[in-house]
């Protein structure tokens, strides 16, 4: 697990996100996909975003995404990077760039998956740039 | 059915306080109210609809209707953030045509500027929304949400930190002469760019200001507009979109504006190069450089070069905006700057705008609010309206 020094708030598992934030704990990655129209989205749904068909499961992911857009919050106590994220799978996801200069952060540039554990809840899925 | 013709916004105050610490919320809502009412010369008794967002304390319009000790036959509350007002002028036209009232009065009031909000803040919101635990996590605040879509739009369409300058600078022009207005200095390209960088790219002075206040509108039914001593101005279209994640198939470059813009121009039948004036919302800059884009007053990446050079300075360019100063240097009352783009406007085809900002022959104006985060979730709303 990577470490920042921003307390990152719990999030709030409910019934549908349960499985995810379970997941998470034991280090994996998940994302919901359709077997009806056989799309990964984000965030996780039981319901299909974009067919609507409740035949959604969860699968492992990769990891794997490139940088989509970012925004480095300069005016916070310590600032902190959020990001959208491309995986590799195809949606983009919300999240936060971490163990990394702010400075030289890119679109484009290719990140993975790194847990960062939250303020007394399951870790949230952040990513790093890779080389 | 369509509501073009079917109502006319025969009342439009703008509350002038920016700071109210010995208000109360509802207090405010019913200053604006009153001011409305007097401006369209009517009176209290008349209002026979009612309609307020998230902002109006209570559920829905239930405390703000009893505070008022209104009789209405007809309420509305829907939320979409900062551009509810907007799209209230549009369902009050809606209920109006329809008969289920004639008299709708919309108010808007709150005190963030005394209650020490920021958007620099990230907000839990509420823990049942179902994205909350997918976003509270990461510290979305309300400016690094818009800073994104800035930040994407750059890397598309090499927009620059320059060109969304001077939309402040233009928004500043305007400012100097509004005694109301929290920012009346003019401010140059230079003075945007050396301001402190807040959430990469959006710099201070690329941001509204937080202030406190409210606003109010009457939409009336045509026959009691022309029985009114006011200037006639006719809702002739409107349009209303919501646009989020979709799904995972993020796209940060377009805002809801590109579905409620063509709405609105079709139902009023006339194109963006008709209007004389805009009422753009500005809670960034990056926010009006892509409602201009999606509105159709540019092509899609060139809203830039399109609001460069004093374009939407009133007298100096060909397309002038906000010309009370905006949320960008007048007023931003309850974080919301909805109402006040309709009011401008309103003020713009009355030709009661101040004399260093009035359009000439000022017949045609549009205004358009994006509501929520515009990097997330957020509201869109589209109003056309014509000088009669």
């Amino acid at each position: 697990m990577a470490e920042v020094s921003r307390i990152i708030p719990a999030p709030t598992p409910d019934a549908e996100s349960a499985a995810f934030w379970a997941a998470a704990s034991e280090g994996r990655f998940t994302l919901r996909r359709c077997r009806a129209c056989d799309r990964a989205h984000w965030y996780p749904r039981a319901i299909c975003p974009f067919c609507m068909s409740a035949d959604t499961h969860w699968v492992a992911a990769s990891g794997r995404g490139v940088i989509y857009s970012y925004s480095v919050m300069r005016r916070a106590p310590i600032p902190y990077a959020i990001a959208y994220v491309t995986l590799a799978e195809g949606p983009t996801m919300l999240t936060n760039l971490v163990d990394c200069d702010f400075d030289r952060l890119a679109i484009g540039q290719s990140v993975a998956l790194v847990f960062v554990p939250s303020d007394g809840g399951p870790p949230v899925p952040m990513f790093r740039p890779v080389v | 059915m369509t509501i073009k013709g079917r109502a006319y916004i025969a009342g439009a105050y703008e509350h002038p306080t920016r700071k109210a610490p010995d208000k109360s919320v509802a207090q405010i809502h019913a200053e604006a109210a009153i001011g409305a009412l007097a401006d369209a010369g009517l009176s209290k008794a008349d209002v026979d609809g009612y309609f307020c967002a998230g902002d109006a304390p209570g559920m829905g319009p239930l405390s703000m209707v009893d505070y008022l000790n209104l009789r209405v036959k007809h309420v509305d509350a829907t939320d979409i953030g900062g551009s509810s007002y907007l799209l209230h002028v549009s369902h009050a036209a809606q209920a109006i045509a329809a008969g289920k009232c004639t008299v709708a009065l919309i108010t808007l009031a709150g005190r963030p500027r005394s209650e020490g909000s920021s958007g620099t803040q990230p907000r839990a919101g509420n823990l049942t929304q179902p994205d909350t635990q997918w976003e509270y996590p990461y510290g979305v605040a309300v400016v690094n949400a818009y800073a994104m879509c800035a930040m994407r739009h750059m890397y598309e369409y090499g927009t620059t930190s320059e060109q969304l300058a001077w939309i402040k600078v233009a928004a500043s022009h305007h400012a100097q002469h509004n005694p109301h207005a929290m920012l009346r200095d003019v401010v140059t390209v230079a003075d945007v760019l050396a301001s402190p960088m807040v959430a990469d790219p959006l710099h201070r002075l690329d941001c509204c200001v937080v202030s406190d206040g409210g606003g109010a509108l009457l939409v009336v039914a045509p026959e009691i507009a022309r029985s009114l001593p006011r200037p006639l101005v006719k809702l002739i279209g409107a349009g209303e979109a919501t646009k989020g994640q979709l799904g995972g198939d993020v796209d940060l470059t377009f805002s809801g504006a590109r579905w409620s813009g063509p709405i609105a121009f079709a139902e009023a039948g006339v194109t963006p190069a008709d209007i004389n004036y805009a009422s753009i919302y500005d809670s960034f800059t990056i926010t009006v450089l892509m409602q201009l884009e999606d509105l159709g007053f540019c092509a899609k990446g060139q809203g830039g070069r399109f609001v460069a050079d004093g374009n939407l300075i009133a007298g100096v360019g060909k397309l002038p905006f906000n010309t009370d100063g905006g949320g960008l240097c007048n007023n931003h009352p309850a974080n919301r700057g909805g109402i006040t783009k309709v009011i401008e406007a309103v003020r713009q085809l009355r030709g009661e705008a101040h004399p260093a900002v009035q359009v000439a022959n000022c017949g045609l104006a549009l205004a358009h609010g994006t509501g929520g985060l515009l990097g997330t979730r957020h509201g869109s709303a589209t109003l056309i309206m014509e000088r009669e």
